[in-house]
């Protein structure tokens, strides 16, 4: 039995991400006073809950090799709706949530159907559902609407106090519960394996005889429920809705999938690494934060700039592979003896 | 013959648009055989597989499995009937473990989550039985493709199969490796296994095959015994000739020989690139056509890739017009006189969103680089020209091209490159698949070409073809120049014997091209 203990090539996007989170962690730290409190990393916990959830969606869909435009206006979306249904109809937090739930799986299920049966890009579809969502936003309400339901209320106050004085809220331990569920459902589900298998390469996923065409309507599906418990996360911490929320949020969520190492064509990436991504993300707008006089736009410059360097890592990462794999296959053909000595003289 | 026969494929049919790809094929595979299914290109050997895997539905036939009708829908169907296919491009997926590969979609589970423990135990227990020995945890990414090729099987395996299809095996495998193969293959043959394998190395069908089955323009040719096949039958069997009456080539095809101190237009010395073809040598002079010869996958596209530059030789040095420039790519060669009708018309020469005309001037256009914009009268009057020299039948030059046939769609590829002017062609397979009336038209007029002054390489299959239209014919077999004939050397009988590697003509041609003197018969 062979066994080799260097690090196979595809944990390297996970540890660089890791290491860029911990470096800019300390950075912080040594840079500014305050910095070293743990609730400034609770923090990063509580206001990002949403995207962490949405983003752990996302990273199913990218790993398939796909792409998830609607989450933005669908957490928007389920912000506007559950505040309305709350407001005007006096319905239970027990029935909208569980409704807005419902409402995410039906929209994921109905743009994978389409993206699977009618053979139409990702892309496309889930911009239409992008702008049909958004647009329903406006249809209930151009108001914000503050949501006054005291579940929702007792939800989104509520503090769970750890050590000291640091916190986090119910929304962190939701967060918990989806990256644990989102992990065994990548690694230890046929599912799981299967979205990785489709990303890797979807035609011989097919030859396989891989259950293709439904695995890919349920990551849709997936992401469908994870954007509207995001939506539900969100109107928690928000504690209002309004169809301006979240502008390009998707953007935010595939960002952060990327800087946590998925390659964007699919098939090589961790959950845990989208996670990373997202706590990057709001470690330099805390950084931002606490340097004082940069406007927090530059966060948006700083990430993009991130982006950016992660694919091209990636690309580099992976094409050295390829380069490495074509020059191992030359040698082995070099070596060998031309295949032409006949076996047996035929006459 | 009727005791073990495990599947029998009887009077399959089946018909795209516009061909019989497969007419009344009968096919038996013995339990615990090993069969090699043969043909050239367009035979329907892969036709033949897609409808046993499922890809394709056949039109007409029965296909029994142990006696019993089956109708694969899918290749997952099929595969889950007991038959399992190991394809030419190693389907797996790269990114994931060795054992997923092996193991995907009936990984074992306990209590509902995949058990990575057992799944990898697994996985190594299958590939010790291969005798491969690589860790399981790792990307298959990581490894070689015999490796691949490997974990490909031990999957086609492990779904309990009865019927294993191998399709090209061992076009990505060093000899070491196929080696190893064969002995995998002979152990699942005692197990009772029934093994379709499909190559175009006949010494590896003579290695393992026990039955071979020929098929020949979607026909079947026959069923035969491996040991009362001599190669030379086989190839015979394979190649067939073309019964058709060929309008005579008159007197266009005139003696050639090179003047003294004639220097040759097109030379290549020691020119070849590592695994995809040997160093070879070739002279050709202005005035000369000479053939290509040799079955599928023996290295004559990948020669015309070299000359053209598609590919870069990674050794020799190759001359046009006394000029050598190392790895010059298509434009430079066109730019150096050098035109290429590929082998592959769909898919590498036909642009059939464009015109006639556009397709005519695209390679002239390309030469005079893009701003150097070729006037449209001057276009429309190339255009006309060709159409009627090489009498292209066409509403107009404004036609699509996709609109015309294929022969016709041939010619306009001609056409394109002889606007160029070029003082070489190099023309790979320029009349498949085209009827026979165009072929004749597309033969003589090579010769004319030839007879203007211009060097023609002329590659393809039909061995009566290469011997009209050619001066001198070169002989590929297994990636390298194995025999160069001419003059009463050159008759179908010496051309097939070096292409299956057998008989003693080489050595009369050994002075010609002294490196690649064939050791014939050479026992392994």
């Amino acid at each position: 039995m062979k066994r080799s203990w260097s690090i196979d090539r595809k944990f390297w996007p996970l540890l660089i991400t890791v290491s860029l989170f911990v470096l800019l962690y300390i950075y912080g730290i040594i840079q500014y006073r305050g910095f070293s409190s743990p609730q400034v990393f609770f923090n990063l916990l509580v206001d990002n809950a949403f995207l962490m959830i949405t983003s752990i969606g996302m990273t199913f869909v990218i790993l398939s090799g796909g792409i998830d435009l609607s989450v933005g206006a669908v957490i928007a979306f389920t912000g506007v709706l559950s505040a309305w249904l709350l407001n005007h109809f006096g319905l239970s937090p027990a029935i909208v949530i569980p409704l807005m739930l419902l409402m995410g799986v039906v929209f994921g299920a109905t743009m994978g159907a389409i993206i699977e049966f009618f053979k139409v890009q990702p892309f496309i579809v889930t911009l239409a559902g992008m702008f049909f969502a958004r647009g329903m936003s406006f249809v209930i309400s151009t108001q914000a609407q503050t949501i006054s339901d005291p579940f929702y209320r007792t939800i989104g106050l509520y503090r769970i106090h750890l050590w000291g004085k640091s916190f986090i809220s119910a929304n962190v331990v939701i967060v918990a519960i989806v990256l644990i569920a989102a992990i065994y459902l990548a690694h230890f589900t046929r599912f799981g394996r299967t979205v990785y298998a489709i990303g890797g390469n979807e035609q011989s996923a097919l030859l396989m005889g891989l259950p293709v065409r439904r695995t890919k309507i349920l990551i849709y599906t997936l992401n469908g429920f994870c954007s509207t418990l995001a939506g539900v996360v969100f109107s928690i911490y928000m504690l209002s809705g309004h169809g301006l929320y979240v502008s390009g949020l998707e953007l935010d969520a595939i960002a952060s999938v990327v800087i946590g190492g998925t390659q964007l064509t699919g098939g090589v990436g961790y959950v845990i690494g989208t996670v990373f991504g997202v706590l990057i993300q709001g470690l330099i707008q805390t950084i931002i934060m606490f340097q004082g006089t940069l406007s927090s736009w530059w966060t948006k410059i700083a990430v993009g700039a991130l982006t950016l360097i992660f694919i091209g890592v990636q690309s580099i990462i992976y094409s050295s592979k390829r380069k490495r794999m074509a020059s191992a296959q030359r040698v082995a053909t070099a070596t060998t003896t031309a295949p032409a000595a006949p076996a047996t003289a035929g006459d | 013959m009727q005791t073990n026969e495990l599947l029998v494929m009887q009077g399959i049919h089946k018909t795209f648009p516009g061909v019989h790809a497969l007419a009344a094929v009968d096919f038996t595979l013995r339990a615990g055989e090993i069969h090699a299914l043969m043909g050239e290109n367009g035979a329907g050997k892969s036709t033949l597989i897609k409808v046993l895997t499922g890809v394709e539905h056949h039109d007409a036939g029965h296909i029994l499995l142990n006696g019993s009708e089956i109708n694969a829908k899918s290749p997952h169907h099929a595969q889950s009937l007991g038959i399992s296919t190991v394809y030419q491009e190693v389907n797996l997926c790269t990114n994931l473990s060795v054992a997923e590969n092996i193991l995907l979609g009936r990984e074992p589970r306990r209590a509902g989550s995949i058990d990575w423990g057992a799944m990898n135990a697994r996985a190594r227990e299958l590939l010790t039985w291969l005798d491969v020995d690589v860790d399981v945890r790792r990307s298959v990414g990581e490894y070689p493709v015999a490796v691949q090729q490997m974990v490909a099987i031990s999957r086609a395996l492990d779904i309990d199969a009865k019927v294993l299809i191998l399709d090209e095996p061992t076009s990505s495998l060093t000899t070491l490796e196929t080696e190893k193969l064969f002995a995998v293959l002979r152990r699942l043959k005692e197990q009772g296994i029934g093994i379709i394998f499909i190559t175009h190395f006949l010494n590896q069908v003579y290695a393992v095959a026990d039955r071979i089955t020929v098929l020949r323009n979607g026909k079947l040719v026959g069923t035969y015994d491996a040991k009362a096949l001599p190669r030379y039958q086989l190839v015979e069997l394979m190649i067939g000739r073309e019964l058709e009456e060929l309008e005579d080539l008159g007197g266009l095809k005139k003696h050639f020989e090179p003047a003294p101190g004639q220097a040759p237009v097109l030379e290549a010395k020691n020119l070849g690139q590592v695994g995809t073809l040997e160093p070879l040598n070739i002279k050709l002079y202005a005035g000369e056509v000479l053939g290509m010869a040799g079955l599928l996958g023996s290295g004559r596209t990948e020669t015309a890739n070299l000359l053209f530059g598609v590919d870069d030789a990674d050794s020799g040095t190759l001359a046009v017009g006394g000029k050598v420039e190392p790895n010059p790519g298509p434009l430079a060669s066109i730019q150096r006189g050098l035109g290429y009708c590929p082998e592959d018309r769909k898919a590498d020469g036909v642009v059939g969103a464009l015109t006639v005309r556009e397709n005519i001037v695209l390679a002239l256009q390309a030469s005079r680089g893009w701003f150097n914009y070729l006037d449209p009268r001057k276009q429309t009057e190339i255009a006309n020209k060709m159409i009627q020299m090489l009498q292209i039948s066409t509403p107009g030059p404004e036609q699509l091209m996709k609109n015309l046939s294929g022969g016709n769609q041939q010619k306009v590829i001609l056409a394109r490159w002889l606007a160029t002017e070029p003082d070489v062609l190099i023309l790979d397979e320029p009349t498949r698949g085209i009827d026979v009336g165009t072929k004749a038209e597309i033969q003589k007029l090579v010769l004319s070409l030839a007879n203007e002054g211009k060097g023609c390489i002329f590659i393809s299959s039909e061995l009566d073809e290469v011997l009209r239209t050619s001066h001198r014919v070169m002989i590929m077999r297994d990636r390298k120049l194995v025999a160069e004939l001419q003059g009463e050397d050159m008759n179908e009988q010496s051309i097939m014997e070096a292409i299956a590697g057998t008989g003693v003509s080489t050595e009369d041609t050994a002075a010609a091209a002294p490196q690649h003197a064939v050791a014939a018969g050479s026992a392994r």
